[in-house]
């Protein structure tokens, strides 16, 4: 059931929900995450671009979405991350999860959600007129993991 | 077997693919192999801990083997989400 795109193209996040709310049966919860294209701290960023692994992404986040089914024994789950440039206040990605039970669709979107930022082949560069720099990875990002 | 670069790894050493023959048993071995090419990957792999690596598009340590492996990829850690 659960459905994981990667994809250039940008989604409109309400259509998103309103599909995925509709495909889903017997489920008392649906929680739904956008991360999107924010200003940097100097406030002058053109664009994200977002390079990722092809042949590997599509797997990663089938295996995120997999693990969050079978802990959460959710009814569904939906992964859609886009990759090339983006433009300030353009969607990034989007998670949503279905389940009998709030506690079960809120822990895993956020599970899914620390797991894409350190365990899912992307890596953001922000464009300013001053020139390009990769994004660093937190640590923080990294130690969220041992949450779960 | 194929080597992948990504991000600034990719940058700084100037390819993001390339066919490497190679007699390495391990991650950490392949690396000193590529760091004694040219000063380039010297300087891109100085310090492994701020690298992460893939075997055949799976997550793995650099102490992993590499026997039988056909693609290894190399990156910065991810900044997904």
């Amino acid at each position: 059931m659960m459905q994981v795109r990667v994809q250039n193209v940008a989604f409109d996040f309400a259509q998103e929900a309103k599909n995925f709310a509709s495909s889903v049966q017997d489920c008392g919860a649906l929680v739904t995450f956008t991360g999107i294209v924010r200003n940097n701290d100097a406030g002058d960023l053109l664009a994200l671009e977002i390079e990722h692994y092809p042949v590997m992404t599509q797997s990663a986040l089938e295996n995120i979405a997999g693990q969050a089914m079978e802990k959460w024994s959710l009814v569904d789950c939906l992964i859609i991350h886009r990759f090339g440039r983006l433009a300030l206040g353009e969607p990034i990605m989007m998670v949503a999860t279905a389940a009998p039970h709030r506690a079960a669709a809120f822990a895993s979107a956020d599970f899914m959600m620390d797991y894409l930022k350190s365990r899912a082949p992307f890596w953001k560069k922000e464009v300013t007129d001053a020139g390009a720099e990769w994004v660093a990875a937190k640590d923080s990002d990294e130690q969220a993991l041992s949450r779960w | 077997m194929q080597i992948l670069y990504f991000a600034w790894l990719r940058e700084r050493i100037g390819l993001a693919e390339e066919t490497v023959a190679s007699s390495a048993e391990t991650v950490q071995d392949l690396v000193s192999e590529l760091r004694a090419k040219d000063p380039r990957y010297e300087a891109a792999f100085a310090d492994t801990s701020s690298l992460r690596v893939a075997l055949d598009q799976r997550l793995a340590h650099f102490g992993d083997p590499i026997a039988g492996v056909r693609e290894v990829a190399f990156f910065p850690p991810m900044t997904g989400g």
